[in-house]
């Protein structure tokens, strides 16, 4: 059976578009029951404030299951919150107290513009898949499924970097606002694979060099992978860096003429 | 309205042509692709696409033209394409490789697919998706789609229900989020290379037809409330379903019919909306906050067993219920399929379950779905290997741990058959406007079987639309389209700019989600798993008063030049309003029992679907008239030439 929480104390990041200077603004939450969601709490907020005339809250979200990456709260300084694991949208209020203040923030990062209120611009992400997260393989003329095997560890693995969401947790958790835990699990998600070797070389300096143009650089805090709600290992860096080094000292064009 | 009205309905008999080559089934696609006609590569770049959503239909299909050559605009609501609800896709996707030697073929999955829809699908679309499959999975392993393994390093695969074949391939419980990223690093590749633009945050608001074509869309820009013209030789929309009309369902929140409705209110005609499936394995909800439901994978259920207690007033914990007092329904009732019975049948028996005073949980309004005897036989180690993300899923949301006690699920809305009627070519019956994936009708019949959205998606994108697009744009090279500055598209977006205005005018007393809660509670109460004449003619009484105090007592707070979520939302709910008296008008008309619409008059004695295909092997196909009660109901005859109509059976 559910309970309640009674009594807590929301203080929210407001910020009316990107222009503007925004503020903190406080808001009660006189009961809500321990059953519902993180989100589901900002609904109810949202609705009062609708019925109070105001304007209601500006915060991404699709999913709820912690998996399209679009919602992005920096509750209580933590990106996603408290629980580990855990994209805000699956975060419920059993983790939370009565009586407790609660400050939620949009995520904080130079490359991540805020757009209004909670809600920011992660576009820049997407500069860096566009620059080589991808294997050209047109459509049509693909060899069949089965042709390459993949050894169940290499598949494996791939996948446990391809599972990031996208979500930006890592750049808002991170000091400096680097975006190598996102970028690396996009690079080994495809270096791994026995498809993704033709470009392997060329896709790592591609993402490397873009990422460097919009993110901070990586001082090797580690605050990314405690933030990431997917758990990606920053072991993907460090494969990362190791192919970013071997592509620039390797002599491409002597080793296509062998 | 005047209820006369609805039950007099005239049924106008105008015949819809799908335009299927002749021939036999099996030939019927490679017929089409030898006697389409060809733009040359070279002409390519003169001809502009619209593609309309970026999720797996979507993001294929753009993608492929524009490796093709053409130039495509992509537009989405969503920041980025790959945030498009394909990505919440768990379980798998089919396709008839037949890699385990277990007697699967194309043929088959043809077959079931049909019947899955209790044969109320076209034959010479289904064919050809069955024919596709395969080329949908060697493509996306070319991608870098990490699909599971064997220890042999060869492609694994699971059965989903409504099969007796394993034909499914999935990545661990994303499948779908997979597969869109493979779809959506294609597209991004072509973003990067300039041959497609991409307009994010941006949602179609009207479509425009000039002498009787497509001429291209009107969209809204979130971020600015700008509202802008865009023309095109053709236009695509994969906009998805319409599953969110419940309110309550498994979809992400922001999916919505209005791309589609909105093209209907222009010409294109509606399919079958009252096709919806609800998926019997979701969470069943909580309390009264709830936003949306969650789907717990079908893929459970070939582990997981579902029961209830016999009796009705058990109390005690799952655990502490001996075999004897227990009733596993789905085995009992369909020895052969069991577990994995068909989704609409699982439902519905769950309806009943808890209906009887037999369901389970605080609320008494789920089911058991235990896996104490899998865990028992295979041990929790590869229990936890096939499910262990969804059972972490369901303990996050639920509080519970499904290795200890059982999940409770409950059905839920989940996915939509209906949608936007397209020929064999995928163009509605607007010239030079397709849809492609969940927004269009044309493959599962009155019943998707699971695994089948993803494939279809990817087909349509990558396998067919980039056919037959060329076959409509050839004629059209070197003349001249509309441009944005005539005065169709000038007048569409004055009256799109108007209908925002109008939603922050009203100033009343409810917002946007008040009324769609209630919507959702009429729809799911009179349109859901079960329907009646007596519950739809009450829908049909209830809606029209409600969508009329939604256009006097609407209140939307902000302003219409920044992002304004509640704003957005109003025009959302505004065409689900419409979109759900036409549902509820379609389930009237639809006299028999078929796949997800179940009329509770037409049922067998043992409570099974009871069809009428001598009045009903048809697709309705609604024409818009100026309001939703009073479309036009066409339809397009369904010929069986391949398969025999049976009485679908999975005892
Ligand atoms: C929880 C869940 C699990 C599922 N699991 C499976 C599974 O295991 N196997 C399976 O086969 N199927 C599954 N399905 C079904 C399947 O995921 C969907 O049917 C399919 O992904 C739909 O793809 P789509 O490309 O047609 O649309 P979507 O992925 O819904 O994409 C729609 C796109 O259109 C855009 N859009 C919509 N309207 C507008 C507008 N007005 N203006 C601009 N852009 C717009 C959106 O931004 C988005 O990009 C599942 C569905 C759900 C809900
Ligand atoms: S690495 Fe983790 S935190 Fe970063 S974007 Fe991916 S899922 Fe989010
Ligand atoms: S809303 Fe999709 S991950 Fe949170």
């Amino acid at each position: 059976m559910s309970n309640h929480l009674t009594n807590l104390t929301l203080k929210i990041w407001r910020q009316s578009g990107p222009n503007d200077k925004g503020a903190f603004e406080s808001y009660p939450i006189a009961s809500i029951s321990d059953e519902a969601s993180f989100l589901e709490m900002l609904d109810v907020l949202n609705e009062q404030l609708i019925d109070q005339g105001r304007e209601a809250i500006v915060f991404d979200h699709d999913c709820r299951e912690g998996i399209c990456g679009t919602c992005s709260l920096m509750i209580d300084g933590q990106a996603h919150g408290p629980q580990r694991g855990t994209a805000t949208c699956q975060l419920h209020m059993r983790k939370f107290q009565s009586g407790q203040e609660i400050v939620i923030e949009p995520w904080r990062a130079t490359a991540f513009p805020i757009i209004k209120d909670l809600m920011v611009d992660r576009a820049a992400f997407d500069r860096i898949v566009e620059a080589g997260g991808f294997i050209t393989a047109p459509t049509g003329g693909a060899p069949d499924a089965n042709l390459i095997p993949i050894a169940k560890p290499v598949a494996d693995a791939s996948m446990d970097a391809a599972e990031c969401i996208g979500c930006g947790a890592c750049v808002a958790a991170c000091p400096n606002g680097a975006a190598n835990l996102f970028t690396s699990a996009k690079v080994s998600h495809l270096n791994l694979l026995p498809q993704g070797q033709a470009e392997r070389w060329s896709r790592v300096e591609a993402m490397v060099e873009t990422m460097d143009e919009h993110f901070g650089s990586c001082t090797n805090h580690g605050e990314c992978e405690a933030a990431c709600p997917k758990n990606i290992s920053l072991d993907f860096i460090a494969m990362m860096n190791k192919d970013y080094r071997k592509a620039k000292f390797k002599n491409r064009k002597l080793i296509a003429q062998i | 309205m005047n209820m006369t009205d609805i039950t007099t309905t005239d049924m106008t008999r105008t015949q819809l042509n799908a335009k299927i080559p002749a021939g036999p089934i099996a030939e019927k696609w490679d017929t089409y692709k030898s006697d389409m006609k060809l733009v040359n590569p070279n002409n390519k770049r003169k001809f502009k696409v619209i593609v309309v959503g970026s999720g797996l239909a979507g993001a294929s299909a753009a993608a492929s033209l524009a490796e093709l050559g053409y130039q495509v605009d992509v537009f989405t609501f969503h920041d980025s394409p790959r945030r498009a609800h394909s990505i919440a896709a768990q379980g798998g996707i089919n396709a008839a490789k037949n890699y385990h030697g277990d007697g699967d073929s194309i043929h088959r999955l043809f077959y079931d697919t049909i019947k899955g829809g209790d044969f109320r699908a076209r034959e010479g679309n289904v064919y050809r998706l069955a024919q596709v499959s395969v080329d949908i999975i060697d493509q996306m392993v070319a991608q870098g789609v990490p699909f599971a393994r064997e220890y042999g390093g060869l492609l694994d695969n699971r059965s989903f229900g409504g099969a007796q074949v394993s034909r499914t391939f999935y990545a661990r419980g994303q499948t779908g989020q997979q597969l869109l990223l493979g779809a959506y690093q294609q597209l991004a590749r072509q973003i990067g290379l300039g041959n497609v633009r991409l307009f994010n945050r941006s949602e179609l608001v009207d479509t425009v037809v000039i002498d009787g074509r497509c001429a291209g869309i009107v969209t809204r820009d979130l971020q600015t409330g700008a509202v802008e013209s865009h023309a095109a030789h053709a236009t695509v929309l994969c906009t998805g379903g319409y599953g969110n009309v419940f309110f309550l369902s498994t979809n992400a929140m922001q999916c919505n019919v209005t791309a589609a409705w909105r093209a209907h209110r222009r010409g294109a005609y509606f399919a079958n909306p009252c096709y919806t499936q609800i998926h019997p394995t979701c969470i069943p909800q909580a309390d009264d906050t709830q936003s949306k439901l969650t789907l717990m994978s079908e893929s459970l259920r070939n582990d997981g067993r579902v029961w209830v207690p016999k009796n009705v007033g058990e109390t005690r914990p799952a655990d502490q219920i001996p075999e004897d007092d227990r009733d596993y329904y789905l085995e009992r009732l369909y020895p052969s399929f069991g577990n994995l019975a068909p989704r609409d049948i699982s439902s519905r028996a769950a309806k009943r379950a808890v209906d009887s005073g037999r369901g389970v949980g605080p609320l008494k309004n789920g089911v058991y779905l235990d896996f104490s005897a899998a865990i028992k036989r295979l041990g929790k180690d590869v229990v936890q290997e096939r499910y262990g993300n969804l059972f972490e899923m369901y303990e996050r949301i639920a509080g519970e741990n499904p290795y200890d006690v059982p999940m409770r699920i409950y059905p839920a809305s989940h996915y939509t058959m209906g949608g936007l009627w397209v020929d064999y070519e995928l163009m509605t019956t607007v010239p030079g406007l397709y849809a492609a994936g969940e927004a269009n009708f044309s493959d599962h019949g009155a019943n998707r079987l699971g695994a089948s959205a993803l494939m279809q998606g990817l087909a349509d994108g990558y396998f067919v639309l980039p056919y037959t697009i060329g076959n409509y744009l050839a004629p059209m090279l070197n003349k001249p389209i509309p441009g944005t500055d005539h005065p169709e598209f000038v007048a569409a977006e004055t009256e799109a700019r108007g209908r925002y205005q109008q939603y922050l005018n009203i100033k009343g007393t409810r917002s946007p989600d008040w009324f769609h809660r209630e919507l959702g509670k009429i729809i799911w109460d009179y349109c859901g798993m079960e329907r009646t004449e007596e519950g739809l003619q009450k829908a049909l009484s209830e809606l029209p008063p409600l969508y009329e105090e939604f256009q006097k007592d609407l209140r939307v707070t902000g302003d219409g030049e920044s992002l304004n979520q509640t704003l957005e939302k109003a025009g959302r709910v505004d065409d689900f309003f419409q979109l759900g008296m036409l549902m509820c008008r379609d389930a009237l008309e639809r006299k028999e029992s078929c796949g997800g619409h179940f009329r509770a008059e037409y049922q067998d004695d043992e409570g099974e679907a009871q069809r009428d295909d001598e009045h009903f092997a048809h697709v309705a196909a609604w024409e818009w008239t100026g309001d939703p009660m009073r479309a036009t109901r066409n339809v397009e005859e369904l010929d069986f030439e391949t398969i025999h109509l049976a009485k679908r059976s999975y005892k």
